[in-house]
Parts: structure tokens; sequence; C-alpha cells
């Protein structure tokens, strides 16, 4: 007894082993920046900080949704293509049928709670596993969304076009040199909105019961059910989001690409720390984890090394990031 | 005793294939603690499901507080104030404790769930029950025992008046049952009703006012403990049945050979410094509460779990054991505990899973010799006495009873001379639990050497030619079966390793 009163003590100690996880994402990340900088001077510029905001946009609003099927102890493989595919559909929209595009981005956004809703009630009122329900949606999503736009790239308003406004919600140009990042500021808002849904409300609560003990969490008289159909609507709600932050920040949208993002996102929530098996993991972790995968894939060609490496160095990172969780869990288990 | 709380009246309930509850009577009153006894597959966790809503009845009558109830959820008989503290733990582990007790209605601030006020509510309540927990710890940290506290804890929190405990004390070591009864006690003064499930007769004696006893799905008859004997109670359990004859003495002669012999075994925190030997023609039982170390012991030998140090002696020879497929080529073989995760695969049919782990002999070429599948399947169907209608039939058909039988011919067709039993008869109705042990009797005079984990002392005492003992990962005793006893095998199980 008191020995393992003891070893209870113990682990309480080295606790908050989120927060301690979140930490060296953070300190990661810091490196990288710092090794990158040192390594090229070119990547010291205000430019490449802009890009690789630019960038992270819709893998970051991607990761946040994500985040919530995973902590079930599920998955969303349908957000990278769905992402194109809401983006082509609000595109095509306004390009064909003139829609203003305060309308295009939000049939954009609601595309994806649709299909985030279907991926739901596939998962839990028909009880098929999620990998096999969003593999199949990410193949539809991807067939439909190039089929609705004829197979051609669609291209949103250009800043300079009617319309264009919605670029600035990203990024405010001030002249031709200067840009203000400001998606950022809205990124964080919603990190910082779903954070607290997460830790704070009955829906993040639910979401971490389903991932922990979904039986325990049902026979307490939750609606395990509904809030499992939730976690993947807001995953794909935030794909909907990606695909305006997408639009946004890209001059055209081709068909047929999309596949791969979702791993990003994925990615990235699980080097923040969301636990691969479910029940642990946060918002915040996600964020900071998408930026080592950001980070990476925008520094690394600055000294020299080509998208291949890129995408080792991420995969060896992931795995790295994998199996410190299960390490985690194996000494818990112990 | 106050007045009647709680009747159940003609409870049946039928699943296919099985008559699960056959017009079963209950009655609990105010302030009583009524134990619910029967053996294994008696019905009484089914009566307790049909009674907290998990299952439907299919007729009877439930009258709760003076008035005909059917709950139809789990939910709903909470919210009525019947609530049942499981067998098997229902926590979240990734929650803290406070959330876990008020999981499913948290306090609200707002759109914000109110923790601080959960963990005070959380405190006011264990302060209540005298427990010692911090409601902010994470669960899973927690020893089973505190876990168990905490389900209690949250089942009084419902403003329960009615209270199931279902085996709650198998995982508790001897100091966390003295607790456990001490919150017992009190919540029978508040005037609660309380059913207590469990298998351990001196419990039953020292905690409970009444008795109503079951057996093959059907209510034998109620009695006031004091008033009766254990073997009162043992005998309306048993009932008809007729058991094999307890044994003993051991039926091993004495210059009985070893054939397997374990020295110094370690593997990881559940399996600590286990050595023993086991004779040719022996039934080995290995005894001990949940979570003593026993199937972790049989899984280790067995290579199915990697172990740090140890020798094991086949046939006098030391043998290297890494994986399952070495410990079957020196002639081992493992029964499961969890027959339809590691036994069987259900959707097959009798032949095709009896000859699984030997189908390299039933090939012509690339085609399976299906006429000697079937030839050697039928031989086992015969000499075990399985019930199915042929050896086509699919697995998931036969009951639980013939369904080990299947397991058990899957290993004899491999000649294993050393079988690990792992809770044998574990969801076998009474019936053919008999039928097991008469085959395992049958299989041991025959000079196959036998194993058996249980948790069920009857078990233990009925079949055991020797019997160890386990606590914590470590053997606390041995004892040959004339010296056996309820009372000194329960010692060691809950001796306190210092």
């Amino acid at each position: 007894m008191a020995e393992s009163a003891t070893a209870a003590a113990k682990k309480k100690s080295s606790l908050d082993k989120l927060g301690g996880q979140k930490f060296i994402v953070l300190l990661v990340i810091i490196g990288l920046a710092v090794f990158f900088s040192v390594m090229s001077p070119n990547f010291r510029k205000y430019t490449t900080l802009v890009s690789i905001l630019d960038y992270s946009y819709y893998i970051v609003l991607m990761s946040i949704g994500v985040t919530f099927p995973l902590i079930t102890g599920g998955v969303d493989l349908s957000i990278g293509t769905g992402l194109i595919c809401y983006s082509l559909v609000g595109g095509y929209l306004i390009t064909f049928f003139h829609f203003p595009v305060w309308a295009g981005m939000l049939v954009s956004v609601l595309f994806g709670t649709a299909i985030g809703c279907l991926n739901g009630c596939l998962v839990a009122l028909m009880d098929i596993p999620p990998f096999l329900v969003t593999l199949c949606t990410c193949m539809i999503t991807r067939g439909l969304g190039a089929t609705i736009v004829g197979g051609f790239g669609i291209t949103w308003p250009t800043a300079a076009q009617p319309g264009g406004w919605f670029r600035n919600i990203f990024k405010i140009s001030l002249d031709a040199r200067t840009k203000i990042p400001i998606g950022i500021l809205w990124v964080l808002i919603l990190v910082a909105v779903m954070s607290f849904v997460l830790n704070h409300t009955k829906v993040g609560r639910y979401t971490i019961s389903i991932g922990s003990n979904k039986e325990a969490a049902r026979l307490s008289g939750v609606n395990v059910k509904a809030y499992h159909v939730l976690a993947y609507v807001i995953s794909g709600t935030f794909a909907g989001l990606a695909a305006v932050a997408y639009s946004a920040v890209f001059s055209t949208v081709q068909p047929g690409t999309g596949a791969g993002f979702e791993l990003e996102a994925i990615g990235g929530a699980i080097i923040g720390g969301v636990s691969a098996s479910g029940g642990a993991g946060s918002v915040t972790g996600s964020l900071l984890g998408v930026f080592v995968i950001c980070l990476l894939k925008t520094g690394l060609p600055f000294i020299g090394l080509q998208a291949n490496w890129q995408q080792i160095i991420t995969g060896l990172v992931l795995i790295g990031a994998v199996l410190i969780d299960v390490i985690k869990r194996r000494r818990e288990e112990k | 005793m106050g007045e009647v709380i709680l009747t159940m009246k003609g409870i049946d309930k039928t699943f296919p294939g099985v008559h699960a509850l056959d017009h079963v009577d209950l009655e609990v009153r105010r302030g009583e603690v009524h134990a619910l006894m029967g053996e294994n597959g008696a019905g009484k966790s089914t009566l307790m499901k049909v009674l907290t809503g998990i299952y439907t009845k299919d007729a009877g009558t439930i009258t709760y507080e003076g008035r005909e109830v059917e709950f139809h959820s789990a939910r709903e008989a909470q919210d009525a104030g019947v609530v049942i503290v499981h067998q098997e733990l229902n926590m979240l582990g990734h929650l803290t404790v406070a959330q876990n007790i008020f999981i499913g209605r948290e306090f609200k601030k707002g759109i914000r769930i109110d923790d601080k006020k959960m963990n005070e509510e959380a405190k006011k309540l264990f302060d209540r029950l005298h427990i010692d927990i911090d409601p902010m710890e994470t669960m899973s940290n927690l020893t089973v025992g505190k876990q168990q506290m905490c389900e209690i804890a949250k089942a009084i929190s419902h403003e329960a008046k009615v209270i199931i405990f279902d085996e709650p004390s198998a995982a508790l070591t001897e100091a966390e049952i003295e607790e456990l009864f001490k919150i017992i006690r009190d919540l029978r003064k508040q005037q609660l009703g309380i059913v207590y499930i469990s298998h351990r007769m001196d419990e039953i004696k020292v905690i409970t006012d009444r008795v109503t006893v079951m057996r093959d799905g059907t209510y034998v008859g109620t009695l006031i403990t004091n008033e009766c004997t254990k073997n009162d109670i043992i005998n309306m359990m048993v009932g008809r049945v007729i058991y094999e004859e307890p044994k003993t003495h051991s039926m091993v002669p004495k210059d009985a050979p070893v054939v397997l012999k374990v020295e110094g075994l370690n593997a990881g925190k559940m399996v600590q410094n286990v050595s023993f030997e086991l004779r040719r023609g022996e039934i080995l039982g290995f005894s001990g509460l949940m979570g003593a170390g026993r199937t972790e012991t049989a899984r280790a030998i067995f290579g199915a779990d990697p172990k740090q140090s140890g020798t094991i002696y086949v046939n006098g020879e030391k043998v290297t054991i890494s994986n399952p497929e070495d410990a079957v080529k020196h002639g081992i073989g493992y029964l499961s505990e969890d027959r339809k995760r590691y036994g069987i695969v259900v959707q097959k049919t009798v032949a095709e899973n009896t000859t699984l782990a030997t189908l390299k002999e039933y090939l012509n070429g690339i085609f399976i010799n299906k006429r000697r599948e079937n030839q050697v399947t039928q031989k086992y169907i015969d000499s075990l006495a399985t019930k199915t209608p042929g050896t086509d039939q699919l697995v998931v058909n036969l009951s639980g009873g013939n369904q080990q039988k299947v397991v058990i011919a899957k290993w004899l067709t491999r000649n294993s001379d050393i079988l690990i039993f792992d809770e044998p008869t574990r969801g076998i109705d009474v019936g053919a639990k008999n039928e097991i042990y008469k085959l395992m009797n049958k299989l041991a005079s025959e000079g196959k050497s036998i194993i058996m984990i249980s948790s069920e002392m009857t078990e233990i005492l009925r079949m055991s030619d020797r019997i160890i003992v386990m606590c914590e990962g470590r053997i606390t005793g041995e004892l040959d079966i004339a010296e056996a006893t309820q009372e000194n095998i329960m010692n060691l199980a809950t001796r306190e390793i210092s």
C-alpha cells in the first residue's frame, strides 16, 4: 500500500503531463527557428515569417477541429480533400453564379459541417470504424469537388477584384512590401475559444470521456452518441473554416489536391500531445505541433533540403512524438 | 430493518438459447443489507441488470417505494435512486476523481463547467464517508481499492435509496474490505436498502441481514443470515447438481515425475520471483484475489508476455520460451480466461476451430482434407462429449461449456501435455461446469498435467491436488489439498506484503 501511494505521488509530481509535452514542443519550435535563422540569412526575414504564417492558417484550423475526433479515440481523414472540395464549391458559386463572397464563404463552412455530420452519424450511430468512414468521405469529397467544378481550377476573387476584401481577413497589405499577417490573431482567438470548449464545457468533458471509457460515460447517463457525432461536426466545420483560409491565402484552388493536408493537421495534433489512443489532448498543444511541421516545411528548403527530405524528417518527428506517448502510457500502466 | 422498499416478483428473462431468469423474486427493506448469492451463471447479475434498466424483463413486476416501475436505462434508475456499483470498474482514467463522480450531471456556471464546485462537493462527500481521497487526483493514479471507493461515493451522491454492490470485494485487500464494511454499515444506519452480491461466505455472515439464494436462473429461497449456517446456504446454492466429489487428498502418486518446473520467474510488477513445480497427472490450483498476478504468471510461462528473468524446465530439461510458439513446441497449452478474445474463432465451425492449430496435418498439397478434418473433430466431439449438431456447426451457436470443450479439443490435437486452464468455468452454466470438471479429472488421470487458475474458492477446493496462493505478484503459500480450507487460502491471498 505504502509503495503504491508513493508511486501515485511521484506520478503526480511529474504531472501536467500535457503541460510538460507542450513545453518541450515550444522548445523545439524555438530551437528550430534559431537553427534555421543561424543557417540561412534569408530565413531571418520578415517575409519568411509572413509566409510561414500564411501556410499555417489552414493547417492550424484543421488541426483544431481534428483534435476532437482524435481525443474520442477516432480520426478524421476527410478534412484534407474536404477542404479543397469546400473551397472549390464556394469559389464556383462566387465565380459562376455571382454569389457574394460572404455567401461563398458561408457555403464552404456549412458544407464542411455537413460532411462532418455525415462522418459523425456513420461513426457514432452506425458504429463503423472512423478510419473507414472518413477514408470513404475523403475519396467522396475529392471526387465531388472536381465533379462539381467540372475539373478546372477555381480562382476566388483576387485582392484587386471586387470581393477581394476577404483576403484582407488574413493579411492586410499596407503597401506592396509591408504586409500584416492579421490572420494569426483570428486563429489564436479560435484556439482560445476551442481550448475553453475542450477544458471547461460539457462538450469537451464528454469528448474526453468518450475517448477515455465510452461505456462508463454511457452508463453514467451521458448522451454518448450525440457528443460523438458532435466531435466530427466540429472537425468538419473547422475543415470548412480552413477552406476559407486556404482560398484567401492561395490564388487558385486545384481539384484533385488536398490529399495529405490531413496528415499534417493530425501529425501536428499528435506532436502537440493528443494521445494516439484517445482520452487526452489539448487544442493549444495541437497549435504548437502544427508550427513544428510548418517550420520544418518552410525552413528545410532554406538549408537546401527539398520536399522529399521534409517529408522524411516530418515523418521521423511524428514517430518520435508517438513514441513519447506510447512510452508514457506504458510507464503509467506499470 | 424497516419497511419494504423494493420488491421484484416473478421476473423472467430469456436470451437466445438461455433461460437466464425463471420467475425470480427478491425483496429489499430499508436499512437492511441483503445478500444475493448463487454460483457463477446463477443469474444474479442479470437480475440486477433487469432492475437497473440495462436489460428489459420478459415478465414479472418491480415495485419500488410502493408503486410499480420499469426503468428503461441506467440513468432512469439512477434518477429514481436505484444505483449499482459495478463489478468491473466504470471509471474514466483520464479525468479527475471529482470529474468522474459528477460525470453526466456536472455543475455549471453559464456554459462553463464549475470544476471548483465539483471538487468541493466531492470533498464533502468523502468527508461524510470518511474516505481520504484527493478529488483533484487523476483517476488512473489511484489504487483499485480507492477507485472502488470512488465508485461507491459516486453511487451515494445520486441520493440513492437502494444501492447494489456487485462483488465489491473481489479486488480489495483486507484493510480495504474493512473500510468498505464501515461504509456499508453507515449506509444501513441511514435507512438505505442494500443488495450485496458476493461469493465469500465469510463476508455474508459478517455484513448481511438476509440472504436470497439463486440457482440456475431460479429463485431458491430467502433466509435470515443469523439463523442459518454456511452449509444451509451452500446446500441451497448447489442444490440438485451433483458435483464431482471434492478431493480430500491428492490423487498424484508420490513418485510422479516433475513435468514443469519454474524458477525465479519475474515479469513486470505482477510476477515477482515465482517458483513452483508441476507433477505428471496433477491438477495444481492457483488461487488469489483479482489482480494477484496469476494470469500474468501463466502468460509469462506461455511466452505471451515478456519475462525479465527466470528459468523453465520441461521434463527436467531447461527450455527457452520466448513466444507462444515455443511453448506449444514444448507441449504447453493455454486456455485463456477470455475465450472469445483468445480461445476460439466464434464465426468458424467446430471442425475449423479444432484443427486451427494443426492445420498443416490436414493438407493435401494446398487443399485441406475435409474428410480427415471431420473425422478427427468427430473423435474429439465424442471423447469430450461436446454437444453440437455436427462438425460444421458455427462455434458461436454453442453454449459456453461446449465452446470451452472445443478449445480443449484444439489443444489436445496438438498433444499438449501441460494444460493451463485460466478460469475454466467462467460464464459457463452450472450443469456444464461439472462436465468440465469431469473432463479435467479425466485428463489428469490420463497423465496430462493441469494448472488451474480460478477465483472460485469452491472450484479450487473441489479440483486441486495442490494449491498455490498468490498475492500482489508473489506466491504467498502452498497448500496440500488435505490441509486447505477457505480460511487459510483467504489468509494467504490477502497477506499484506511489507
